[in-house]
C-alpha cells in the first residue's frame, strides 16, 4: 500500500486539521471530528448537519458553508460517525430554528444518527432527519435495508441548505430535502476497487478487464460484475438503470461524479454520453456537476446522480453557495 | 459471577477481537467495507481502558460501561448494536453484586431481544442474531435445566457457531450486506462471527474462574 499518510490510525485527524489550515471559513474541531461553518450556530436559521464515514471527500466536510451545511462530522474511514459527534454537531449549529440531519441509508449512519437525535431531543433541541436512499442498484428493496444514499446527498444538502439559508422553518427545509429525495436517483461503477488504509490492501479483487457494476460508496462490491467496456457503453448501462426506474424527462440535474482515482477528462467523456442519452429520452441536463464529490478512496470509476428539477429546486439550486467544494453566486 | 468475573469477559473479548481482527475485516471485505475487525478492535480496547480507568463496582455496572464505550468508539452499526448487547445486560443484571446462572441467560435474553428492536433483525436475516438468538436459547434452556455454568455456556457457544454457519447459504435482508442481494450467499456474517468470538471469550471467562 503506497499513501500519503503517516499513519493509518491518525488519518481522520489528521485530514481535518489540514483541512482547518487551508479553509478560514471553516472551524475545525479536530478533537470531538466536527466541522463547522466559522458563523455556526446563525441565529433563527436551521441547522444543517450531515455525516459519515470519511474516505468520501469532498462529502461532508468539503459542504460546510453559506447555502450548505452548518456542521459536518465525518467518523472513522467509511465508518458512520458515533452519537457523540452527532450530539455536539447538532447543539454546536442550533440556532434556535431547529436542526436537520441529512443522513445517508446506511445501518451505521441510520442508527447513530438515530440515537444522537433521541440524546438532543432530550436535551430541547429539535431535530428532524432527511434519509437519502436514491441508488437504484439496489433493488430488491423488500427484502433488504432499502436503497443505499449516495450521489443524491450532495443535491439533499445543496437544496435543503438554500432554503434555510433563506430562514424557511424546518418542516419545509424538510419537505425541500425529501422532494429531491424522491426526485432523484443514482448509480455507479467501479473500475477498481480502493484501499482502505487500515485494511491495507484492496477491499475485493477485480480483473484488469473487468469492472464491478452498481457499486455503493464505500467500496463494497455492486451487484454485478462485467466486462469492461468504452465509457459509452459504461454509461449508458448506469443511465437505463436510472431511467428504468425513474423515468427521465424534462429539466434535469446531473453529476457525473468520480470515485477518486478516475481522470477529469474521462468524467467529461462520460458526461458527454450521459447528455446524449438524456436528449434521447428527451431530457435535458440544464444543471450539471462533473468532478470528484462523493468519493470512495482512490477508487476508479464513477457514478451518476440525475435529480427531476422543478422551477423551485432549480431556483434552490442556483442560490449562492460558499463552502469549499462547491461556490457560485456570492 | 462476580465483576471480576465480567471484566475478565471484557479482557478476553479484547484479546479475541485483536487477535481476529484481520479475519473479521476479510469476512467484512467480501460483503461489505472491510472495517469490522478494526472498528470493533477500536471499541473493545477503549472499553478495557475505560474498565481500568474507573473500576465497576458491580457486574451491571461494567457491562453497562462496556456497552456505553462502545456505542462512543465504534461507530458504523456494530458499535450501537454491540453497545445495546453490553447495556441491555448491564441493565438486566441491575445492582446486584454478583450474578446468578439465571440472572446471566436472562440478560444475555435482554440482549438479543434489544438488537433485534434496535436493528429491526430476526433469525435468518443473517446478521448477529443469527448466533445470539440461538446461543441465548441454549444458555436459558442449559442453566434451566440445572446445567453447570461452565457446560451452559459450552451449549450457548456451540449454538451460536451453528447458528453463524446456517447463516452462510442465506441472502442477507439487513445490514450493508443485503444490498449485495445473492452475491452475498455462501459468505459467512461478520457479525455472527464476531458474536460467536464474543460468546467464546465469555465462556473463556467461566473456565479461568474454575481455574482460579
Amino acid at each position: 500500500m503506497k499513501k500519503l499518510i503517516n499513519h493509518p490510525d491518525d488519518v481522520v485527524t489528521e485530514a481535518l486539521a489540514g483541512m482547518a489550515l487551508a479553509h478560514p471559513g471553516l472551524r475545525v474541531d479536530v478533537a470531538n471530528r466536527v466541522v463547522y461553518r466559522r458563523a455556526a450556530p446563525v441565529r433563527g436559521k436551521v441547522g444543517l448537519v450531515s455525516g459519515g464515514g470519511s474516505g468520501h471527500e469532498p462529502l461532508h466536510g468539503g459542504f460546510v458553508g453559506h447555502g450548505m451545511l452548518d456542521a459536518a462530522c465525518p467518523g472513522e474511514v467509511f465508518t458512520s460517525p458515533v452519537p457523540d459527534q452527532v450530539v455536539e454537531a447538532t447543539k454546536g449549529v442550533d440556532g434556535g430554528a431547529g436542526v436537520l440531519h441529512v443522513v445517508k441509508n446506511y445501518t451505521g449512519d441510520v442508527l447513530n444518527f438515530q440515537m444522537a437525535a433521541e440524546l438532543c431531543a432530550e436535551e430541547g433541541v429539535e431535530v428532524a432527519s432527511v434519509l437519502v436512499d436514491d441508488d437504484v442498484a439496489v433493488t430488491d428493496s423488500l427484502h433488504t435495508a432499502g436503497r443505499r444514499g449516495t450521489g443524491a446527498t450532495v443535491f439533499a444538502e445543496k437544496i435543503a441548505g438554500a432554503l434555510a439559508e433563506a430562514g424557511a422553518p424546518l418542516a419545509e427545509v424538510v419537505k425541500a430535502g425529501e422532494e429531491v429525495v424522491a426526485r432523484s436517483r443514482s448509480f455507479g461503477v467501479a473500475l477498481t476497487p480502493c484501499t482502505v488504509p487500515a485494511a491495507g490492501r484492496p477491499t475485493f479483487a477485480l480483473e484488469p478487464d473487468e469492472v464491478e457494476l452498481g457499486i455503493g460508496i464505500h467500496g463494497e462490491p455492486g451487484r454485478a460484475r462485467a466486462a469492461a467496456a468504452p465509457a459509452r457503453e459504461l454509461a449508458r448501462v448506469a443511465m437505463e438503470a436510472v431511467h428504468t426506474d425513474m423515468p427521465l424527462s424534462g429539466d434535469v440535474l446531473v453529476m457525473v461524479n468520480g470515485m477518486g482515482g478516475t481522470p477529469l477528462a474521462e468524467l467529461y467523456i462520460v458526461f458527454a454520453e450521459v447528455a446524449a442519452f438524456l436528449r434521447e429520452k428527451g431530457a435535458a441536463p440544464a444543471r450539471s456537476l462533473v468532478g470528484n464529490y462523493v468519493t470512495s478512496l482512490d477508487m476508479q470509476g464513477f457514478s451518476v446522480t440525475v435529480c427531476r428539477l422543478t422551477d423551485e429546486l432549480t431556483a434552490l439550486w442556483d442560490a449562492p453557495v460558499d463552502t469549499p467544494a462547491l461556490r457560485w453566486g456570492r | 459471577m462476580d465483576t471480576g468475573f465480567f471484566v475478565a469477559w471484557i479482557e478476553a473479548a479484547a484479546r479475541a477481537v485483536a487477535a481476529d481482527r484481520e479475519r473479521l475485516t476479510e469476512l467484512d471485505a467480501a460483503i461489505g467495507d472491510a472495517d469490522h475487525g478494526i472498528n470493533l478492535d477500536r471499541g473493545f480496547t477503549a472499553a478495557r481502558e475505560a474498565l481500568a480507568a474507573d473500576p465497576p463496582a458491580t457486574p451491571g455496572r461494567a457491562l453497562t460501561l462496556t456497552g456505553t464505550t462502545l456505542i462512543r468508539k465504534v461507530g458504523g452499526a456494530s458499535g450501537p448494536l454491540y453497545g445495546t448487547v453490553f447495556r441491555q445486560m448491564g441493565t438486566a443484571l441491575g445492582p446486584a453484586a454478583a450474578a446468578t446462572p439465571d440472572a446471566l441467560a436472562d440478560a444475555v435474553a435482554a440482549a438479543v431481544a434489544g438488537v433485534e428492536r434496535l436493528g429491526g433483525a430476526r433469525e435468518g436475516d443473517k446478521t448477529m442474531v443469527d448466533a445470539l438468538a440461538p446461543a441465548s436459547r441454549a444458555l436459558s434452556g442449559a442453566v434451566r435445566a440445572g446445567t453447570a455454568i461452565e457446560e451452559a455456556l459450552d451449549a450457548a457457544v456451540a449454538a451460536a457457531e451453528d447458528g453463524a454457519r446456517a447463516a452462510i447459504p442465506l441472502r442477507a435482508r439487513k445490514g450493508r450486506a443485503s444490498y449485495l442481494g445473492d452475491r452475498g450467499i455462501g459468505h459467512e456474517d461478520p457479525g455472527a462471527a464476531s458474536s460467536v468470538l464474543l460468546l467464546a471469550a465469555l465462556r473463556q471467562a467461566a473456565r479461568g474462574g474454575l481455574r482460579r
